[in-house]
């Protein structure tokens, strides 16, 4: 089989490889000066900053590129039918000249693949920047900490482009992976260790429930490619396999006789991503790993590990499985109504700001998950797709200003308990006005647009697709994740008791990740049309 | 485009961007400075206003702003919302006038300033938004400014205060954007002037029940409907006069003009479908506020249950759906708007000097030490419950006459039930205020010193005295109260800065008595554009 790259499609995720190779040699062969951590902080910087100037320009550039591809079958292959193209999600939706010709790609840029790039990119920019503040303390292996971060950085670039389930699945692990020695890298800690191996053993477990839905998507369609499995399960042949034999033999009735199969293959797929957004009943994990990681690397799993999660859920349920939107869709709703409600209650009675923010990161993913459950029930499904990516972007645009502020105040204070944050107003205005304007666009409230106008895109997707239910029930829980964001806003304004030490010096990269973050939050919640544009 | 309806709400939000400029002794003269001139756009909006065409939307400004989600940058003002905004951006002024002479006593002017400013952006901008998402923002945009003006300058169960506030608020506005949604999802538009124009047209008559009840349930927090009022004594009794007065004074008129602007004109057939629910509920409110009312030790929470009655009898006047009934109503908010204003003001004050208002420990004889204080709360309560030849009188009659005569659809002899036990409310707000009136003003002054709620040790009274007071060893609470006469302080009658701020409510409370129609003609052609008809059916 023949294969030709098209390497400037795969530009981003060979420059995020390339540049993490480079950290780690020269990590290896730098003399061990006090400044060489810097400069593999700003080789690191480079690189990311580098990835996101070639993402902008392909999204300039605009269009629909893919490679990997796989030649069209021999026989002319059967037109997709009429019935998908409607529920098809636009952003994953092929040129029809393309899908005519039946080829099938395995990476391919599209819209979807460039906003999930951008958004690890930028994300990636403050980890790295807020990274630069936690190795200061020399404490921490530098080059193997930017090698893993560029690692988990090319892992999600390359798995919102990838369109078949090997590439998903690998790139998926390829985000997870170098997050687990990240958590445990602070081997003094004992938490940190702990909070790794909760990770590992969740994240192993997650993958083989998720590789058994998936060989058993690959054993019923006989294919790997996300658009076969789709013109298979809705009832048509595989583009190019043609008379495969085990396809032959469970194509006969595909959609009708192997129902049950196609089921538990879609949930089992489903409950190894759930695994990974931490969506209820898979969601226990979130407190102790938040806690017991370094902060950034809680941001990373909050965000990033988080989007790259979403991304593979979209991809495979909004393309592969669409015609089994009956199947998956109630699970999704009832999920979703359970992660919000959960995520709320356990943040409600936390007194450690991380533990507030990774219960409340469970609860977003709640929010975030809605909005698929009315994909076959609403007119066109890339409304429903488009309002939970936006969702995602908004929230990852939030939260990276109240992680960036918890680092900086966590650096001043080891304990990172709520009341550390008691009258930050007057010792650091700045940082306590952008963790109180993320806290309030977490919660949906006016100042913080781009929290109401997230929340409004969800409600009105719901809305449209007709799950009232779902609606009320992340109406509720609006109302009890106000109670916490606001009481924790409320601290910073009350002032401290007295006593109070100054916090450590200033740190100019969490400062600077802070402030990308912010300004990125105020873009959105001034033209939050930047973002709905672009998933519209 | 218009730019003054532009400069209303992005005049206080420069000027609270501003703030950060100010030092902290000049706040308060800042913020007078900034809400004067906020004033002073609201009057040139109220000359350029073409009365001849009240029922029509005028000035309006139309700039797209979200596409994506349909949202435009609606501005616009008509005959309900005129008298309104002119209202809120007078509050706001007479409470900076208030503030430069009674700074607050938990400090950080500044910030209150600041906050302040942000509430009144809000408070205006609901007032004048055409889209059904930039209103529900501008509602939302109060909530966080008030949560912080009762949790900061609050009194002393402020926290607890602010929370059931600003929870039970959300709950209603995550309600009310639902509904709204259901609006959008049904007629497919988000702009009000388009969905009043089509009557309810195109949305579905279950649609329309399940939007109204929701945008009902909404509003109702705010307003609010009895039984969900009860958020509202806590955070009045807790704010800082400056939070009372906005809080009653414009905040529960932003519940009432979503019915009006909103809930009936948009959904007609909800509304009178829901109507005798909304009729019932509001006279239950009348009732029991008034019962209350009369129950209430504290000055402030008997002001806070009044509002619930008053409310009520504005709510009765949308639930009868006629253009007399929506007057009442209308005319009833602004009415609501200054009386309350002006009974938080003037209790304010008087908590300032007794550092209490329960009714117990203030004794008698108020108008004997404080002659003018006492005269404007008789003056002020007098025109709350509703007497003939002050403002407070219309609204309560034009209810209770709308109720005689409901809508078509409406059952008759339910709203003549209605309108009876109005009738009975309107006595039992009389009952209370007089009763109130004649312990608190008249009598023989019981010479008290300001006495805290619980004052259990020497140390605290001498926070209250003052270091050059002589305090008796075993004077604690009351026992001071009854002590011989000559121990009175001198206490302060009213100040040259709260005549300034109360008097102007007092003059337009007199003028609205007397010549109601100044108001009624410039709602009335909105109200019949409301119900698509030319002339009075009602």
């Amino acid at each position: 089989m023949i294969q030709s790259i098209d390497y400037t499609v795969i530009a981003v995720p060979l420059i995020l490889a390339l540049v993490a190779g480079l950290v780690l040699v020269l990590d290896a062969f730098l003399p061990h000066r006090p400044g060489s951590g810097r400069l593999l902080g700003l080789v690191t910087l480079g690189g990311v900053v580098a990835g996101l100037g070639v993402t902008a320009a392909q999204a300039v550039r605009g269009g629909w590129w893919q490679t990997f591809c796989v030649p069209p079958a021999l026989p002319t292959p059967p037109p997709m039918p009429a019935r998908m193209t409607v529920t098809l999600n636009v952003f994953i939706n092929a040129p029809e000249e393309l899908v005519h010709a039946g080829t099938s790609c395995s990476f391919v840029l599209d819209r979807f693949a460039l906003i999930f790039a951008g958004l690890a990119l930028t994300a990636g920019l403050v980890v790295v920047l807020m990274s630069m503040a936690e190795l200061a303390g020399g404490r921490l292996p530098v080059g193997e900490w930017y090698f893993l971060l560029l690692c988990t950085l090319a892992g999600a670039v390359l798995l919102a482009a990838s369109r078949d389930l090997i590439m998903l699945v690998v790139s998926l692990e390829l985000v997870s992976l170098p997050v687990f020695a990240l958590t445990a890298m602070r081997r003094y800690d004992g938490r940190a260790s702990e909070a790794a191996l909760k990770l590992f053993l969740v994240s192993v477990v997650s993958t083989a429930i998720m590789l058994f839905g998936v060989s058993l998507l690959y054993g019923l369609t006989g294919s790997v490619h996300l658009s076969d499995i789709a013109t298979a399960l809705s009832g048509g042949t595989p583009a190019r396999l043609g008379p495969v034999p085990t396809a032959a033999f469970f194509n006969t009735g595909a959609p009708t006789g192997l129902g049950p199969v196609t089921a538990v293959a879609t949930v089992l797929v489903l409950a190894g991503f759930a695994f990974k957004v931490a969506a209820v009943p898979f969601h226990s994990w979130a407190g102790d790993v938040y806690e017991g990681a370094p902060v950034p690397v809680a941001a990373l799993l909050s965000v990033i590990s988080k989007a790259a999660g979403f991304a593979g859920l979209i991809l495979v349920l909004t393309t592969a499985l669409a015609a089994q939107a009956a199947v998956w869709a109630p699970v999704v709703a009832v999920v979703a109504a359970l992660t919000m409600t959960a995520g709320n209650v356990l943040a409600l009675r936390q007194r450690r700001a991380v533990r507030v923010l990774a219960w409340s990161s469970v609860a977003q993913s709640g929010y975030i998950l809605a909005p698929l459950a009315v994909f076959a029930r609403v007119a066109r499904g890339d409304v429903a797709v488009g309002a939970s990516v936006a969702y995602l972007v908004f929230y990852a645009a939030m939260n990276l200003v109240a992680f960036g502020v918890v680092m900086l105040v966590s650096r001043a204070r080891e304990r990172d308990l709520l009341d550390d944050y008691r009258g930050l107003i007057f010792r650091r205005p700045a940082a306590a006005a952008a963790l109180a304007f993320s806290l309030i666009c977490l919660a949906g409230l006016p100042p913080g647009l781009a929290g109401l106008f997230a929340k409004v895109v969800v409600f009105r997707a719901i809305v449209d697709g007709g799950l009232g239910w779902l609606a009320v029930v992340m109406a509720v829980n609006t109302v009890i994740g106000l109670y916490y964001y606001i009481a924790w806003t409320a601290k910073l304004f009350t002032p401290a008791a007295a006593g109070e030490v100054a916090g450590r010096p200033r740190s100019l990269p969490v400062a600077a990740a802070v402030g990308v973050a912010l300004a990125v939050t105020l873009v959105f919640s001034v033209v939050p049309q930047v973002v709905l544009a672009a998933v519209a | 485009m218009n730019w003054l309806l532009i400069l209303l709400p992005a005049v206080p939000l420069l000027g609270a961007a501003g703030t950060v400029a100010v030092s902290g002794r000049t706040a308060s003269r800042y913020g007078v400075a900034v809400s004067a001139a906020v004033l002073a756009i609201a009057v040139a909006v109220a000359a350029v206003f073409d009365y001849g065409q009240a029922g029509r939307m005028q000035l309006q400004t139309d700039l797209p702003w979200i596409p994506g989600l349909g949202l435009r940058f609606h501005l616009g003002i008509d005959g309900i919302s005129l008298p309104l905004v002119v209202l809120t951006a007078l509050l706001t002024f007479l409470c900076f006038l208030h503030l430069a002479g009674h700074p607050p006593e938990a400090g950080r002017t500044r910030a209150l300033v600041f906050t302040l400013l942000v509430l009144e952006v809000g408070m205006i901008g609901t007032f004048l938004a055409l889209d059904l998402l930039v209103f529900f923002v501008f509602f939302e945009v109060v909530l966080i400014p008030m949560y912080f003006v009762i949790a900061i300058w609050g009194g002393r169960d402020r926290r607890a205060a602010a929370v059931k506030f600003i929870l039970y608020t959300l709950l209603g506005s995550a309600v009310l954007l639902l509904g709204l949604l259901v609006v959008w999802a049904q007629a497919g538009t988000l702009d009000m002037v388009d969905l009043a124009a089509s009557h309810g047209s195109g949305i579905a008559r279950s649609a329309q029940i399940v939007a109204f009840l929701a945008i009902g349930i909404g509003l109702a927090v705010k307003t609010p409907i009895w039984p969900l009022h009860t958020w509202l004594p806590d955070a009045h009794t807790e704010a800082p006069t400056v939070g009372s007065v906005l809080l009653a004074g414009v905040l529960l008129k932003m519940g009432s003009y979503g019915f009006a602007r909103i809930a009936v004109p948009v959904l007609p057939e909800g509304a009178e479908a829901l109507a005798p629910w909304l009729g019932a509920l509001a006279v239950i409110g009348i009732i029991y506020g008034s019962l209350a009312c009369l129950a209430q030790r504290d000055l402030k929470r008997m002001i806070a249950y009044s509002s619930v009655g008053h409310m009520g009898f504005v709510l009765l006047g949308f639930a009868t759906l006629t253009p007399v009934g929506m007057n009442a109503a209308l005319f009833g908010n602004i009415a609501h708007g200054l009386i309350t204003g002006l009974l938080f003001f003037v209790v304010g004050g008087i908590k300032e000097r007794y550092g209490t208002a329960d009714l117990m420990k203030l004794g008698g004889g108020m108008l004997r030490r404080l002659p003018y204080v006492a005269s404007l709360l008789t003056f002020a309560c007098v025109a709350s419950l509703g007497l003939p030849g002050l403002a407070g009188f219309w609204g309560e009659m034009l209810a209770l006459l709308g109720a005689f005569q409901p809508a078509p659809g409406l059952s008759r002899p339910l709203f003549l039930v209605f309108m009876a036990v109005g009738g009975v409310g309107t006595v039992l707000t009389a009952a209370y205020f007089l009763v109130m009136l004649s312990r608190v003003t008249h009598g023989r002054a019981r010479e008290t010193v300001p006495v805290g709620p619980a004052l259990a040790s020497a140390e605290e009274i001498r926070v209250v005295l003052g270091p050059d007071e002589p305090i008796e060893p075993v004077a604690t609470g009351t026992a001071v109260a009854e002590a011989g006469p000559p121990r009175a302080i001198p206490m302060r009658d009213v100040t040259a800065h709260e005549l300034a701020a109360w008097l102007p409510l007092v003059a337009l409370t007199i003028a609205f008595g007397v010549w109601p129609k100044a108001l009624l003609a410039l709602t009335t052609p909105a109200v019949h554009a409301i119900f698509g008809i030319g002339g009075g059916t009602g």
